[in-house]
């Protein structure tokens, strides 16, 4: 309670400032492939979250996709599990 | 460590609320493909049930493992799952976003578990009169990512972040057991 009064009045007044907006852009930002290779400060706040809801989009279809695969094989190999398990904790 | 209980109740673990990736990363790779043996005893991934419901039922446990691996603190987590949960109770497979009922019922379960969601209005309607584009793109965002649609814009940020960060990694281990098990 007291903090989300301290948070609003430091924004003034429930308003968002462009500062923790920005901040929060630019964290979004690091974590996107595209833009984070173009490094310029040009990149705009909207841009940064077209790309973001881009990327969000090109994964869901990476997991679709990893779905179909991994159904395929799991139809029709033996239990491998084992040697999965394996291998990943080795990692 | 065949073994892993409670993964989602370990959350209560305040001090750790910071939980590197790679930890979440084997918590989501020990649970999915617990889930995956599992589906495989059920005879669930066999032959017999057609190659769409399986992938579905894939999919859904991928989706579920990584909410389960992240815990109940993540706004994000708690709304997919709830999402799952329900489309599981339907008989509905997970097609990409059954918005429209699940929209109504994550804003109201958000409400319950989060008290700082009464600020939202407030904050929503100063964006309002901000900048149309930004509103725009937001808005995009709202929809793809989990229970974004009851979430304040600082918040929908952060979620995001979080995310996309435990999404790349879901792909990641989805593609090394891939990998792992094509014949060579």
């Amino acid at each position: 309670m007291s903090s989300r009064r301290s948070r609003s009045r430091q924004s003034g007044g429930s308003r968002i400032t462009d500062d923790q907006i920005n901040d929060l852009v630019s964290k979004l930002q690091q974590l996107l492939p595209e833009i984070r290779e173009r490094r310029s400060d040009k990149v705009s706040a909207a841009n940064v979250l077209q790309e973001t809801c881009n990327y969000i989009r090109s994964l869901h279809r990476e997991v679709d996709d990893l779905s179909e695969r991994l159904s395929e094989l799991l139809a029709t190999t033996d239990t491998a599990q084992a040697a999965i398990i394996r291998s990943l904790l080795s990692q | 460590m065949k073994t892993y209980p409670n993964l989602g109740s370990s959350a209560s673990n305040d001090n750790n609320s910071r939980r590197s990736t790679s930890t979440t990363r084997a918590k989501f790779a020990l649970r999915f493909i617990r889930s995956l043996k599992e589906m495989k005893k059920r005879g669930h991934v066999s032959n017999n049930s057609s190659a769409d419901e399986r992938s579905q039922r894939i999919k859904a446990a991928a989706y579920s493992s990584m909410a389960h691996a992240v815990g109940p603190r993540r706004a994000w987590a708690r709304a997919l799952l709830f999402k799952l949960q329900r489309s599981a109770k339907r008989h509905r497979v997970l097609t990409n976003m059954t918005r429209k009922m699940s929209r109504t019922c994550l804003i109201l379960k958000q409400k319950k578990n989060k008290k700082k969601n009464k600020g939202i209005n407030k904050k929503k309607r100063v964006t309002n009169g901000n900048d149309d584009v930004l509103l725009n793109q937001t808005d995009k965002l709202r929809g793809l990512v989990p229970g974004g649609k009851a979430m304040d814009v600082c918040s929908l940020f952060e979620e995001t972040a979080h995310y996309i960060k435990c999404l790349a990694t879901q792909v990641k281990v989805m593609q090394d057991i891939a990998d792992q098990l094509s014949p060579k």
